[in-house]
């Protein structure tokens, strides 16, 4: 009873938050929107059992994630209003229907062919966090290292991507200004 | 009345169905990225219902992998998003003709 009622009322909640991120012109009102349905989607893993999942979420997500896009956002001009694409409205709609379709198909199809068996069953008097160590830290633990260097890659990425001259503005800085500085970059690397 | 599997999928069927909305009808970069934030929630709600009716770890584990590979694309997009932005001063896809095959 009390677990369809909370369903219901996520449900409603996530979808409104992720249909405002979606329609809203205002870049801000979009962030703070789609930060929303995050923390409203871990509702939904905690009602799942999936316990260390749900503070994933929230902490990777709802943090990590949206701190990032916050202070992306200080870098662009986000009083703009957003323009649209001018697209037909009924072939949009139509082809996510289908796409959307097909990914429960997907889903689906191995579940009503086959009676499946669990590969990684839960332990008995485990809780959920001690179960995902388990799993985590033995089957997958390949997956996870190379899930590691990854971060590690992606944070090298953004360092040199968004860290590089931030003292400078190319777009403030005139067009032989700009050539210059690129020349003195090639004579170095070809010294 | 029982929530069952099918419930979760209906949801994790319509926030899919909505970040593809979003993904076809943004042109600023930066709200295709917030689309594509949704495409990746809905599908790990579908692996963690999955996860919990069959009494299987495999799709919480599923998730993890996703929430690790959107937080590195997170920081790599906002990356580039920078630099093209530093360089041209706006963010739109349509300006980003020089790419085009």
């Amino acid at each position: 009873m009390f677990e369809a009622i909370a369903f219901y009322l996520f449900a409603f909640l996530t979808i409104a938050m992720f249909y405002i991120t979606v329609t809203t012109s205002q870049a801000l009102y979009a962030l703070t929107a789609l930060a929303a349905g995050m923390i409203f989607i871990s509702a939904f893993f905690f009602i799942l059992g999936a316990d260390f999942l749900g503070a994933v979420q929230i902490v990777v997500y709802s943090g990590a994630v949206m701190a990032l896009y916050a202070f992306g956002m200080m870098f662009f001009d986000t009083t703009r209003e957003v323009k649209e694409k001018q697209g037909n409205k009924l072939i949009i709609f139509g082809l996510s229907s289908v796409a959307a379709v097909l990914l429960v198909v997907i889903f689906a199809t191995p579940i009503v062919s086959d009676n499946i068996t669990a590969l990684y069953p839960m332990t008995e008097g485990a809780g959920n966090t001690q179960e995902v160590g388990m799993v985590l830290f033995t089957k997958y633990l390949v997956p996870f290292e190379i899930a590691a260097v990854m971060l590690l890659v992606a944070m090298i990425a953004g360092i040199v991507l968004a860290g590089k001259k931030m003292d400078q503005s190319l777009t403030l800085m005139e067009e032989d200004e700009i050539r210059h500085m690129r020349d003195e970059q090639n004579k170095k690397v070809l010294l | 009345m029982e929530i069952g599997l099918n419930h979760y999928l209906v949801l994790s069927t319509i926030l899919f169905a909505i970040g593809l909305v979003g993904v076809m009808r943004r042109k600023n970069l930066l709200m295709l990225f917030f689309a594509t934030e949704i495409l990746l929630n809905s599908v790990n709600i579908s692996f963690a219902a999955i996860s919990h009716y069959y009494g299987d770890l495999t799709g919480q584990m599923f998730a993890f992998f996703v929430i690790a590979i959107a937080a590195s694309e997170v920081a790599v997009g906002l990356g580039l998003l920078i630099v093209w932005h530093k360089k041209h001063n706006n963010i739109d896809l349509e300006q980003m003709s020089t790419m085009r095959g």
